[in-house]
C-alpha cells in the first residue's frame, strides 16, 4: 500500500518534530496544561517508539503530556486530528484502498454463501455491491465480530452514503447523521438478536434473562464500535479535507471541570456526573485532612508527659489537642426549574456526597412552589437515586410552573423561617430570573439577620447577570456572597470554602 | 550508566505475559518508555487493577529485586530515606570514654556508613545490583512530604547533609502508584510518565481469568468477562475489580459451577460487589423477571 501523506513524514526527523510541537499548541488551547519539560519528554519519547506503532506511540505520547486522566479524551481528540493521517495503514486512498477492501469483502461474501447466506455474486468488490449486499456484509460481520471487515465496511459506508465534498461547510455530525441512517443500526441490532434466539432456539435451547442480556451487551458493544470506526473515517477525511488546525479547532472541547452546566449536552452530562464521584472523594479526604491537621489545639498535657519519658523526662516534644472546629449546618435551597436543574442537582449531589462534613443537612427544593426533601436523601446510599426522586416526587409547582422566587421564599420563611438558627449556613441555588414577579427580598435578608452564612450560587455567566429578568442584585444585597458557578472547577473552590 | 533492560515493547509484552502479567499496547510501551529515559514510572487507576502487580512483576520478569515503600500519612524523613542510628552513636562515645580518641575522630566516625540506618529509597540507590523500586500509594502522604521523593525522582540521588551526596550505582525502575485521593502535586508529576491502568477490556479480562484461575473452562471465563462488563456499565458506588472478578471466577470453580445462571450470579454478588445498594442493582439486573428479583434481593433471609 502506497502512503499518500507528505513523503517527509514517513523518515520522521524534522516534519515529525514540526507536527509534534503544533500537537502541542493545540493541547494547550484546549486547555491541557503541558509543561515545557513535558514537551521535551515527549521529544525524547518519540525517538524509541516508531509512529507505525500507533496504539503504543499514541500511550507514549500520553504518558509523557497528559497527567490528569480527566483529560484523556482531550488528548485522543486532538491526537486522532493530528496523526489520523500517519503511517501506512492509515493513509486516505480510495484506489489503494478499494483491493484490499475488495478481497475483504469477496472473501466474506464467498463465506455468506457458502453459509447459505443471500449474497448473489461473489465478484465486484466494494463499489459493485448494492446496498442491500453492504448491509447483509454488514449483519455478517457484526455477528462473527469480524473487526478487520467491520472497519472495511465502516469506510465504505462513509464512501458511499456520507456524500462528503470537498470544502462543503458542514460538520462532522451532519455526515455521521448521514451515514448511520444509510445503515439502520438499531434495525441491525434487532435482527441480530433475533438471530442469536433462532439459533439458540434451534439448537433446543431457549436463552436465558441473563443470557439475552449478556448477548445484547455483546452486539451493543460491537455496535458502538462500529459508530466510532465510521465517526474516526469520517474525521480523517475531514482532516484530509481541510487540513489539521482547522479541525482541531472545530472538534475542541472544554474539558470536563470547565463545562458549564447550563449549557452540557446528554454526554458531557454523563462525563461531569462520572467526575463528580472522584472528585467528591477528593474533596471529602481535603477536607478531613485539613480538619485533622489544624495545629493550632491547646497543649495536650496528659500526652506531652508522655512523650517526655522518651527524653527523660524532658518535655522535648510538646503534643496539642487537635481543635475539633465546629461542623457547619447547611440548608440548601435549590431552584429545580428546566433551566438550572442540572446545576441544582449537581451541587446536591456534591452536597450529600460530603455530607459528614457537615452536622446537619437539609434541602429545599422549588419551583414556584416549595417543599423539604431531606427525607429523600436519609438512609440512602445511592444520591443518584435520591436526586432523582427529588425531581420527579417532589411538591413544587404551586400555580404555573415557572419560576417564582418570591413566593417560594415567603412560604420557605412561614413554614421554615424559625429553624434558621445561628449555626446555619444558607445556600441558594438559581439563576434568580423570577418571571418579573415580586422578589420578596425581605425574606433573604431576615435569613441573613439569622443564619451564619447565607450564600447565593448562580449559574449563570457575571455579565448575564441582573439583565432581563434576573435580579440576583436585588437578593444579593442581603447574601453574606453571590458566587458564579458554571463549571466543577468553580463548584469545587466553593464547596471547600464551605467547609 | 545502566544498559537498556528491554529489546522492544513487544519483548516487554512477552516478558509479562511469562510471569502472568497481560499488559496491553499502553502498560508495556510506557515500561519500554520508562527504561529508554529512564523516568519512573507513576501508575494510576481504580483500586484492585493490578497497579502494585506491575512493578511486581516487571521485577519478576527482570530478575531485579522489588524495595518497597508502603506510603502512609506521617511518613517522613526516617521512614523513607535514612535515619542515623543514635543509639548506636551513643554507645559509640561512651565506649570510648574520652580517652585516646580525640573528639574529631569520634566525630568522623559517628557519620559514617557504619551508623546509617538504610530505608527503602536510599537502599534502592545505593544497591550495586538492579533493583525496582516500588513507592506505593504515594497519594497518601501529605503535600509537603512528596518533596522527599523529588531528587530520588528526578536526578535519583540522595543529599545527606554529613555524607554528602549519593548517587545511584545503577538506575532503577521506579513505579509510584495512587489511587487518586488527592491531586498530587505538578512537581512530582512533570517527573514521571503518567500510566493510567483502567478496567481491561473483555478480551483481555477473559485472558486474565484464564490465566489466573487454574483450571477453568473457556466457556466460564468467557461468561465471568462478560458479566463483569455488564456490571461496570450500570452506575455503582463501585465497579468490580480484577481481583474482584478473579475472586468471584474462584469461587465459581469452588462451587462446581459450569454455566452461570440469574441465580449464581444473584446469590454470588457479595464477592463482585462491597455495597449493599450495588448488589440490589445489580440482582435487579440480571434477574429481569420480577420474581427472581423478589427472590434473591439482598437483605435477611
Amino acid at each position: 500500500m502506497t502512503d499518500t501523506a507528505e513523503p517527509g513524514v514517513r523518515t520522521a526527523g524534522e516534519p515529525l518534530l514540526d507536527l509534534l510541537n503544533g500537537f502541542i499548541v493545540e493541547l494547550r488551547e484546549a486547555g491541557l496544561p503541558v509543561s515545557l519539560t513535558e514537551n521535551l519528554d515527549a521529544m525524547a519519547a518519540i525517538e524509541h517508539i516508531p509512529l507505525e506503532e500507533r496504539e503504543t506511540f499514541k500511550y507514549a505520547l500520553a504518558a509523557t503530556l497528559v497527567k490528569n486522566n480527566a483529560h484523556w479524551r482531550s488528548f485522543e481528540t486532538v491526537f486522532e486530528v493530528y496523526f489520523s493521517l500517519r503511517g501506512a495503514k492509515y493513509g486516505i486512498d480510495d484506489d489503494t484502498l478499494d483491493p484490499d477492501l475488495a478481497e475483504l469483502l469477496d472473501d466474506a461474501d464467498n463465506q455468506g454463501q457458502g453459509d447459505g447466506g443471500s449474497g448473489q455474486s461473489g465478484q465486484g468488490g466494494g463499489d459493485a455491491l448494492t446496498p442491500e449486499e453492504l448491509q447483509q456484509l454488514l449483519y455478517q460481520a457484526m455477528m462473527k465480530g469480524d473487526e478487520a471487515l467491520m472497519r472495511a465496511i465502516a469506510r465504505q459506508a462513509v464512501k458511499r452514503f456520507a456524500g462528503m465534498e470537498p470544502g462543503r461547510p458542514v460538520g462532522g455530525t451532519y455526515y455521521l447523521y448521514r451515514t448511520l441512517r444509510n445503515l439502520d443500526l438499531d434495525g441491525l441490532l434487532e435482527k441480530m438478536m433475533d438471530q442469536r434466539r433462532q439459533s439458540a432456539d434451534d439448537a433446543g435451547e431457549s436463552l436465558s434473562a441473563l443470557e439475552e442480556r449478556l448477548e445484547k451487551d455483546e452486539y451493543e458493544h460491537r455496535v458502538e464500535a462500529l459508530k466510532k470506526e465510521i465517526e474516526a473515517e469520517i474525521r480523517r477525511r475531514l482532516v484530509a479535507d481541510r487540513g489539521v488546525e482547522a479541525m482541531a479547532k472545530t472538534l475542541r472541547k472544554p474539558l470536563p471541570e470547565d463545562v458549564d452546566f447550563m449549557h452540557a449536552s446528554r454526554e458531557e452530562m454523563v462525563g461531569l456526573r462520572k467526575a463528580l464521584i472522584p472528585l467528591t472523594r477528593r474533596l471529602a479526604v481535603r477536607l478531613a485532612r485539613k480538619r485533622r491537621h489544624n495545629r493550632k489545639g491547646p497543649l495536650d498535657f496528659r500526652r506531652t508527659v508522655r512523650a517526655s519519658l522518651s527524653y527523660g523526662g524532658v518535655p522535648a516534644e510538646p503534643k496539642f489537642r487537635h481543635p475539633k472546629p465546629h461542623k457547619p449546618e447547611i440548608f440548601v435551597i435549590a431552584d429545580i426549574s428546566g433551566s438550572v436543574a442540572a446545576f441544582a442537582r449537581f451541587t446536591l449531589m456534591l452536597v450529600y456526597a460530603i455530607s459528614g462534613q457537615f452536622s446537619k443537612v437539609r434541602s429545599f427544593v422549588f419551583i414556584d412552589g416549595i417543599d423539604e426533601v431531606t427525607s429523600y436523601f436519609e438512609g440512602v446510599e445511592d444520591v443518584t437515586e435520591a436526586v432523582h426522586r427529588v425531581n420527579t416526587e417532589a411538591d413544587v409547582v404551586w400555580v404555573d410552573g415557572h419560576s417564582d422566587y418570591g413566593h417560594a421564599f415567603e412560604v420557605f420563611h412561614n413554614k421554615w423561617g424559625k429553624e434558621i438558627g445561628p449555626k446555619t449556613t444558607v445556600i441558594i441555588l438559581g439563576d434568580a430570573r423570577n418571571n418579573y414577579h415580586a422578589s420578596q427580598s425581605w425574606v433573604i435578608k431576615e435569613m441573613q439577620h439569622k443564619a451564619r452564612h447565607v450564600y447565593w450560587l448562580n449559574p449563570e455567566p457575571k455579565s448575564y447577570w441582573d439583565t432581563g429578568d434576573s435580579i440576583v442584585g436585588d437578593y444579593g444585597a442581603h447574601c453574606d456572597d453571590v458566587f458564579e458557578c458554571r463549571n466543577l472547577r468553580q463548584l469545587e473552590r466553593f464547596v471547600e470554602h464551605l467547609a | 550508566m545502566t544498559d537498556p533492560r528491554f529489546e522492544s515493547v513487544a519483548a516487554v509484552r512477552e516478558g509479562l505475559r511469562k510471569v502472568d502479567y497481560l499488559s496491553d499496547e499502553g502498560i508495556a510501551g510506557i515500561v519500554y518508555l520508562a527504561d529508554r529515559l529512564q523516568k519512573p514510572i507513576l501508575v494510576e487507576g481504580p483500586a484492585g487493577t493490578g497497579k502494585t502487580q506491575l512493578a511486581k512483576s516487571v521485577a519478576e520478569m527482570t530478575g531485579a529485586r522489588l524495595i518497597r515503600l508502603q506510603c502512609y500519612e506521617g511518613l517522613d524523613e526516617a521512614k523513607a530515606l535514612y535515619e542515623w542510628n543514635y543509639k548506636k552513636q551513643l554507645l559509640r562515645i561512651q565506649a570510648t570514654g574520652g580517652e585516646n580518641d580525640s573528639w574529631s575522630d569520634v566525630e568522623e566516625d559517628l557519620f559514617s556508613d557504619e551508623f546509617l540506618m538504610e530505608r527503602p529509597l536510599l537502599e534502592a540507590i545505593r544497591a550495586e545490583e538492579p533493583v525496582v523500586l516500588l513507592i506505593d500509594e504515594v497519594d497518601r502522604v501529605e503535600v509537603e512530604t512528596e518533596a522527599l521523593l523529588l531528587e530520588i525522582l528526578s536526578d535519583y540521588q540522595v543529599s545527606i547533609p554529613e555524607l554528602g551526596t549519593v548517587t545511584a550505582r545503577q538506575i532503577p525502575l521506579v513505579f509510584l502508584t495512587s489511587n487518586n485521593t488527592r491531586e498530587l502535586s505538578e512537581a512530582l508529576k512533570r517527573r514521571c510518565l503518567f500510566l493510567h491502568v483502567d478496567y481491561p477490556d473483555m478480551e483481555r479480562e477473559k485472558e486474565i481469568v484464564l490465566t489466573k484461575v487454574p483450571d477453568i473452562t473457556d466457556n466460564l471465563a468467557d461468561q465471568v468477562a462478560r458479566i463483569v462488563r455488564s456490571l461496570r456499565q450500570l452506575e455503582l458506588k463501585k465497579s468490580p475489580s480484577v481481583s474482584e472478578t478473579l475472586d468471584w471466577a474462584n469461587t465459581l470453580m469452588l462451587l462446581g459451577v459450569e454455566q452461570i445462571d440469574a441465580e449464581t450470579a444473584s446469590s454470588t454478588a457479595n464477592i463482585l460487589l462491597k455495597y449493599q445498594s450495588d448488589i440490589a442493582k445489580a440482582v435487579r439486573e440480571f434477574a429481569t423477571d420480577k420474581q427472581g428479583a423478589r427472590q434473591f434481593a439482598p437483605g435477611p433471609k
